[in-house]
This record gives structure tokens, C-alpha cells and sequence, in this order.
């Protein structure tokens, strides 16, 4: 490995220019940085790059086919393990996954293979590359609850398998997470909307405004003759801190904020008619990407002051190391081994955040570092605090669907072929796993539309 | 896109309108509410299910602010954008055997369906119906059809007796004994001073909440109410709660939160 060429950084916009914009922070590499960062790879003979990514994408073979100019093909041979080649260039946790694992991060850098993911799916996302015939209808009908990564990836399996798919989502528009939560800056909306206008080229037919367990439950579903059915709702219910003071005003979980400015674009103010209300301190409680969202989208609001809480240390903070970069690099203080304990208010508006000091203790069951208590604490004056603490399954599916198993915290039990405890009823995601990553839900939604395919497949070869 | 099939207004501010929406009307329950955004760039916001008519869903509102304006603005035979529903849980019918409702202005379409599932249940049901004048007082007809009593009350004593609902309300908790509980909804300040009237009288309540809301499934916790200390979302565990332990100074402070911006909204309004 001498002489090896460091990575090559992707191009950013400056941090003091996208403070004020939503626009995308990475450029992205053009065609002849792709090209000198692919020249990087060494082509294992077993990659390690590929048994890390969850998807198994063919790393190396894109990678060569990307520096022989087989574009197309180069597309092609990611799009057969990971259909969002686009976002997930974009969000994947590559440092532990994918690049954590390349043979060249024991003594340099790893290979940018994100960034390459990324433009290779740009590429084809411009040339329409997915657009592709798909085989006429079975005329066998599926259902596919939710439309995040987790549904997408699970409709789109099943249609080219065949079946007649329908996908209900609660929201009045579709992609969940990638469109409610992740912000533009890191993933442009437009890319979001591409990939479900692929989908609806391939024939899915998409139905908005339906809450299954509601307007139409599991049952109802079954009975309209659909014979067999996803679950892909996600895990949006916020956790709370469980301290003094959260309701009051002011106080926001994640969720109403990302979701106030990204679906309900409230950062057209004063244009918008759900707008948000942000004062020039914010504290953000929380540490992994929906903490770091957060916090940067407040400082393009306009916050001046906005500091992170977090319990734990540096290390054990669990946001993409992209993001916690970014977010330094654009003014956002770490307050690290710091843990809320009180809020308090004026007139009932938030005016105060009471913080523990941490220490760290012996590693928990994650493997991290237990904070400990020290009996120290510290006062912040804020106007607003965002708490990003993590996601449960909403319980709407769980209360209206007899015979549906669950954990205590709400996830859906599956079986080793993602089915559920009600027969026919498949379900994948993060309303399996609890909050996780837009690869790992797309990854069920796929494997979970091969189950299916297999029950399907069982089940009329012996009615006929 | 969802047909406005129909449309009458109450008065100058109070609209009914008929809906088709087959995936609301089909599980819809007394309690139960929409959420709705008039046209592409609208705000979410939620309104009670009023009454099904096969695949149509009513709903009745006070033209208060931008959007409920915007949605008066529509007609029969334009659409709505979104509507989605039936959300919520619905309302808890309780084993009683003489209910009285009390309605502050628009909150008599809520209470309606929930009196008339008492009713069917063989209980016997008096109403309260207040409003600022004889106008706002809605849904008289309606409620006289099933109703064992019908009480009006108006601020200026256009209709009815003059004073508020708990004028009405005190002497008929204190002179009959077989009333054995209270449901109240209308604006915030009313379900606080008639739930502490029920308390006085030791009579159950039912009350129903509307904090602000956005998704309605349990999604972005804005809809946070507090009971008896513990934390609700009110748009997946509501909107009806017993009243005995809400706070409901917290939520009036929480519904007040964005009243700037709402103010700039009608601004905007005014100015079209
Ligand atoms: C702010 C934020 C930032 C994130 N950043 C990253 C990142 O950088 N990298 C990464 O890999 N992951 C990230 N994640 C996590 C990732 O987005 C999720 O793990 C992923 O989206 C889960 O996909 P899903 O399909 O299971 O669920 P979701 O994306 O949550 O989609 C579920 C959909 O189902 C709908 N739904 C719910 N209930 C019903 C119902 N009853 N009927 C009909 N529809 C229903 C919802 O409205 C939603 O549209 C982030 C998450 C958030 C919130
Ligand atoms: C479960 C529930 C059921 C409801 N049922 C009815 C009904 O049957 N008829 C009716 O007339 N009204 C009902 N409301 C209230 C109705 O939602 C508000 O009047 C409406 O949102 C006002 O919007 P606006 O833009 O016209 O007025 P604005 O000027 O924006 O607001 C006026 C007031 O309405 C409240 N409000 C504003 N936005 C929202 C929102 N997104 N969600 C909830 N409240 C909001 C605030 O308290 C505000 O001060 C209900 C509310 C809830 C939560
Ligand atoms: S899908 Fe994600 S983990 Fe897999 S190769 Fe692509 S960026 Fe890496
Ligand atoms: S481990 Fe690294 S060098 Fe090896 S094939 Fe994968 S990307 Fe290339
Ligand atoms: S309205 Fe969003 S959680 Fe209730």
C-alpha cells in the first residue's frame, strides 16, 4: 500500500454560506474525482467492504465498472442489492459499516465508497436508469403499510415479482422519515420524490391519508382480498425525558420540529402556515442524527446559541461522524456528559435548562461507557429545547389488529421470515428493530417481499 | 382530493359541510375526528367526525382563523385536499343513566353524536347549549329531536337564559339527583370552570381536548396534555379524558403558543 493517494475529500459548501440555506452541504464527487478516489480500491478477493454493508452491495464490482466508464452497468450492479443507491450514499453510517470495514482503514483512510454509492446512483438516478419494464400483473393483490425506506424497498420487490402492490401511508405524503425528518441539507426532497415516482412508473399504486389500524384495519385489508400484507409503519412515537417541565411550551420533541420544517415546510416563514416558533438559544438533548438534524436546522433558522446535551462522551455519541463534523463546523456546541434533569419556565414558557454532570462508569449492554452521576449540576438559559432522545412504534396498528404480537415497548414480533403472529402478515423495519438506519429498513423490506413471495407461491400451489 | 357534497351555514361563522371520504366513513365512531389541509400548501388541522352519511363524513366549524376561513371559502362540488380519519379513540360510553351535555358554541357537533349514543344506550339526556348570541347557538333542532331537555343559554340573553353554560348548569346539579354525569366541550376556559362544577356536585365528567395538533397518529407530540400528572397524546390516548384531573391552564398556555403567527395569518387574510 505505498504510495497510496490519500482519500479525496468531497466538495462542501462553506459552513458560514449553509448556515443560512437548506441547500446540500456535500457536492459530491464529479466523474474524474470519482475516478481517482475509485482507483484507491484494491479489488479484494474477499471484500470486507461487502459482508459489513447490510445489503451486500457489490462494492468492488461497482467500483471497477465505475473506472472502466460502465456507468450503466456500475448502476445496475448496485441496484440489484440496493435499489436507493441516491439516499443511501447519502445517510448510510458508512464508518461502521461499509468504509469501517475496508482493508484500507487498518493503515490510511478507507475508500469514500459512500461518496461513490452516491454518484454512481446520481448518475443513474439522471439517466433513469430504474425506469425498466417490470412483468404484467399476477393479478395477486399485496398491501404494504407505511411509505419509508422500509415500504418503498418492499413494494418494489414485490411488483417486480409480479403482484399488484398497494402501499397505504397515514401522512399526506410519502417517503416517512427520508421526507418528515432527515432535512434537505443532507438529502435533497427532490431525490425522495424521484425514487417514488419510479415506483409508481413500475405500477405501485399509492394511497394517501389511509391510518391502517383506522380507516382501514388489518383485517379489513385481508377481507378486500389482499393476500398478504407489510408492515412497514416505522417507529415515530418520540421518547420523552420523563422530567420536570417538558410540557411546557416552547419544549419540542424532534419530531414536531423536523416535521413542522421539513413536511410542512415551515422554513418559509413567514409564509407558512405551521410555522415554528425558535428563540436565539436552543438546547437539543440527544446525540445521535436526529439530535445533530436538529440542532442544524435551528442554526439555519436562525438560532444563535445551540449546544447539544448529551449524556455520554464523544465517542459513544451515535449520529454518522459526517454529521457531528458538520455540525461543528457550523458553530453547534457539544456539551457533552451533561444529562437534563429539570426545566423550568416563565408564564409557562421554557426559560431554563437544569443539567447533571456525567461521568463514565463501566462499560453497559451496549458496550459503552455507563454515564454515572456526580451530584454537580449546571443551569442554561434557553428559549427552546428539542429532545431527540429516540423512537417507538406508534401503537395505532398494535391496538386495532387482534392477535398481533408485540414487545413491551411496542416493536412487532417476527419470525425468522419477518412474519408476524397473524398468518400472511409480514413486517420489517423499524417497527421491528426500534429506530435503526434507512439501509437496515430497506434491507427488511426487501428479504421480507422474498418471504412473501415464498407464502404466496406455498399457498396457491396448494389451493390449486 | 375529497367532494364537498354538501353545505349549509349555521350562521356567519359556523359552517356544516358533507364530505365524501369512503376511508373515513367506513369505522367512523362518536368521538372520533379528521384531520384536514384545505389545498396544497395548508395547515393540518383536526376536526370532529360530526356524522357519517354512508360514504359521506360531516363536520361542522367555526371559521376562527386562516383555514377554517380558507375552508369556508369552498363549495359544493370543489374538493378538499386532504382528509384523513378517523382518528382518535372513540368516545368511552359510559354505564349512566342520566347525562347531561354541555356545549360552548361549536362544540355541540361533537357532543352530538356522543349524547345520541347515550341515548340509544337507554340513558336519559338533557343538554346545555351556550353561545355568545341566538346565532351561536347551533344544532337546536337536532338535539330537541332525541333530547329529554334542551337548555339554552346566551351571553346577551338573545336566546335562552342570559349568562354562561354554568349558570345553567349549577341548579340543575344541585336540584336533580338523577343526573350521574357531565360531558363538556366546548373552548378550553368553559370545560375548566364546568369540570370543577361537576367536581363540587361529585359528578363525573367527560371532557375533550383540542390541543394543537399535526400528524394526528402519535408522531410529533405536539398534542401533549397532562393528567392526573402523567403525559397524553391527545390525538392517539383522545381527545376525551375524564375532566377530574386535567390541567387545563397547561393547555390553554399551549394552545396560545403560536397565537402571533396565527394572528399574521388572518393578517394575510384580510389583505388577499
Ligand atoms: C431526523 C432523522 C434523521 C435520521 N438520519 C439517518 C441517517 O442519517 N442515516 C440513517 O441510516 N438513518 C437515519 N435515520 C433513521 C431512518 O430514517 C429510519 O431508520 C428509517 O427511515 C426507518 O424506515 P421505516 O421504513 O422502517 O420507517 P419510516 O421511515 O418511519 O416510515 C414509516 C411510514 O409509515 C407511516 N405510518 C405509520 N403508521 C402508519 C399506519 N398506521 N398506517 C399507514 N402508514 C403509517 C409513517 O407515516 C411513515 O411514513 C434518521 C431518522 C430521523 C428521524
Ligand atoms: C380533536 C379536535 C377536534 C376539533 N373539532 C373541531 C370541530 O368540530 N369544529 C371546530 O370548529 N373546531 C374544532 N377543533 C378546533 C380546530 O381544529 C381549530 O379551530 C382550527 O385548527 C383553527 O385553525 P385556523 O387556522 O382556522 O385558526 P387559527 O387562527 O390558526 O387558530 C385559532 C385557534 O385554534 C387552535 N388551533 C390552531 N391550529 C390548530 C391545529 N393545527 N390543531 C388544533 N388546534 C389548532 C388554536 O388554539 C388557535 O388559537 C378541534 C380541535 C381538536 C384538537
Ligand atoms: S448501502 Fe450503505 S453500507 Fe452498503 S455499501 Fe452502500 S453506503 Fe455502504
Ligand atoms: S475493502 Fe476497501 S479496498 Fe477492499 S474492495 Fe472493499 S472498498 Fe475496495
Ligand atoms: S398530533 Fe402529533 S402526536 Fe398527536
Amino acid at each position: 500500500m505505498k504510495n497510496m493517494k490519500p482519500r479525496l475529500k468531497v466538495r462542501e459548501q462553506e459552513a458560514v454560506e449553509r448556515n443560512n440555506n437548506f441547500l446540500e452541504v456535500a457536492l459530491g464527487y464529479s466523474l474524474e474525482e470519482a475516478k481517482q478516489e475509485a482507483l484507491r480500491c484494491i479489488q479484494c478477493k474477499n471484500p470486507r467492504c461487502v459482508q459489513a454493508c447490510p445489503v451486500r452491495v457489490k462494492i468492488p464490482e461497482f467500483i471497477k465498472l465505475l473506472l472502466e466508464d460502465a456507468l450503466d452497468e456500475s448502476f445496475e450492479t448496485i441496484y440489484d442489492d440496493n435499489i436507493l443507491p441516491s439516499i443511501c450514499g447519502r445517510v448510510c453510517p458508512q464508518e461502521s459499516q461499509c468504509e469501517g470495514a475496508c482493508i484500507l482503514g487498518i493503515k490510511a483512510e478507507p475508500v469514500n465508497i459512500g461518496a461513490l454509492e452516491r454518484f454512481v446512483g446520481d448518475y443513474g438516478m439522471d439517466k433513469d436508469l430504474a425506469d425498466k419494464p417490470v412483468p404484467a400483473s399476477n393479478g395477486i393483490k399485496v398491501a404494504v403499510v407505511g411509505s419509508g425506506p422500509a415500504g418503498l424497498a418492499n413494494a418494489a420487490s414485490l411488483r417486480r415479482k409480479g403482484y399488484d402492490v398497494t402501499i397505504f401511508e397515514a401522512l399526506h405524503d410519502y417517503g416517512g422519515v427520508l421526507k418528515y425528518g432527515i432535512p434537505d441539507f443532507r438529502l435533497p426532497k427532490d431525490i425522495v420524490t424521484n425514487e417514488i415516482d419510479n415506483l409508481k412508473k413500475m405500477g405501485v399504486t399509492f394511497v394517501k391519508n389511509a391510518v391502517i389500524g383506522k380507516s382501514i384495519t388489518i383485517d379489513q385489508l385481508k377481507e378486500e382480498g389482499y393476500e398478504s400484507i407489510f408492515i412497514g409503519s416505522g417507529a415515530g412515537l418520540p421518547s420523552s425525558l420523563g422530567i420536570p417541565g417538558e410540557n411546557l411550551s416552547g419544549v419540542y420533541f424532534a419530531n414536531e420540529f423536523l416535521t413542522r420544517v421539513n413536511l410542512m415546510k415551515a422554513r418559509a416563514v413567514p409564509d407558512s402556515l405551521t410555522p415554528v416558533k425558535l428563540g436565539d438559544n436552543v438546547a437539543v438533548v440527544g446525540g445521535g442524527n436526529v439530535a445533530m438534524d436538529a440542532a442544524r436546522t435551528a442554526k439555519r433558522l436562525g438560532a444563535k446559541n445551540v449546544f447539544i446535551l448529551y449524556r455520554r462522551d464523544r465517542k459513544s455519541l451515535p449520529a454518522r461522524l459526517d454529521e457531528i463534523h458538520h455540525a461543528e463546523e457550523e458553530g453547534i456546541d457539544l456539551r457533552l456528559l451533561q444529562n437534563p434533569v429539570e426545566l423550568t419556565g416563565e408564564d409557562r414558557i421554557v426559560k431554563q435548562v437544569k443539567v447533571e454532570i456525567m461521568k463514565l462508569g463501566e462499560p453497559d449492554s451496549s458496550g459503552r461507557q455507563r454515564p454515572l452521576p456526580t451530584g454537580k449540576y449546571k443551569t442554561y438559559d434557553i428559549d427552546n429545547i428539542i429532545i431527540s432522545i429516540g423512537q417507538k412504534p406508534n401503537p395505532i396498528i398494535k391496538d386495532n389488529t387482534a392477535g398481533l404480537d408485540t414487545q413491551p415497548w411496542g416493536g412487532i414480533i417476527t419470525d425468522e421470515y419477518q412474519m408476524t403472529s397473524v398468518e400472511g402478515v409480514f413486517a420489517g423495519g423499524d417497527v421491528v428493530t426500534g429506530a435503526a438506519t434507512v439501509i437496515l429498513a430497506m434491507g427488511a423490506g426487501k428479504d421480507a417481499a422474498h418471504h412473501m413471495d415464498e407464502y404466496l407461491k406455498n399457498k396457491h400451489a396448494r389451493t390449486s | 382530493m375529497y367532494k364537498i357534497v354538501d353545505k349549509k351555514s349555521y350562521n356567519q361563522d359556523v359552517d356544516w359541510m358533507l364530505v365524501e371520504a369512503p376511508l373515513v366513513a367506513r369505522n367512523a365512531k362518536p368521538g372520533h375526528f379528521v384531520i384536514l389541509r384545505v389545498d396544497v400548501d395548508g395547515e393540518r388541522i383536526p376536526l370532529t367526525i360530526a356524522g357519517i352519511d354512508g360514504n359521506n363524513v360531516e363536520i361542522i366549524y367555526q371559521k376562527m382563523g386562516y383555514s377554517t376561513k380558507l375552508l369556508g371559502e369552498k363549495n359544493v362540488g370543489d374538493t378538499i385536499e386532504d382528509f384523513v380519519g378517523p382518528l382518535g379513540q372513540a368516545a368511552h360510553i359510559r354505564d349512566k343513566k342520566h347525562v347531561i351535555g354541555v356545549a360552548g358554541g361549536v362544540g355541540s357537533a361533537p357532543l352530538l353524536p356522543q349524547l345520541r349514543a347515550y341515548k340509544e344506550q337507554g340513558a336519559k339526556v338533557s343538554v346545555i347549549l351556550g353561545g355568545r348570541t341566538k346565532d351561536y347557538v347551533i344544532l337546536k333542532k337536532e338535539y330537541e329531536a332525541f333530547c329529554d331537555h334542551v337548555h339554552i343559554t346566551t351571553d346577551d340573553g338573545s336566546a335562552g337564559q342570559k349568562g354562561f353554560v354554568t349558570d345553567a348548569l349549577n341548579p340543575l346539579l344541585e336540584s336533580d339527583d338523577t343526573i350521574d354525569h357531565v360531558i363538556a366541550i366546548g373552548p378550553v376556559i368553559m370545560m375548566k370552570f364546568v369540570t370543577e362544577m361537576a367536581k363540587k356536585h361529585d359528578r363525573s365528567i367527560d371532557v375533550s381536548l383540542n390541543p394543537i395538533m399535526i400528524d394526528g397518529t402519535g408522531m410529533c407530540g405536539n398534542c401533549r396534555v397532562t393528567i392526573d400528572d402523567k403525559t397524553y397524546f391527545a390525538c392517539i390516548d383522545g381527545p376525551d379524558f375524564p375532566g377530574e384531573h386535567v390541567d387545563f391552564d397547561e393547555l390553554m398556555s399551549r394552545q396560545n403558543f403560536y397565537k402571533d403567527e396565527e394572528h399574521a395569518c388572518k393578517l394575510r387574510l384580510k389583505k388577499q
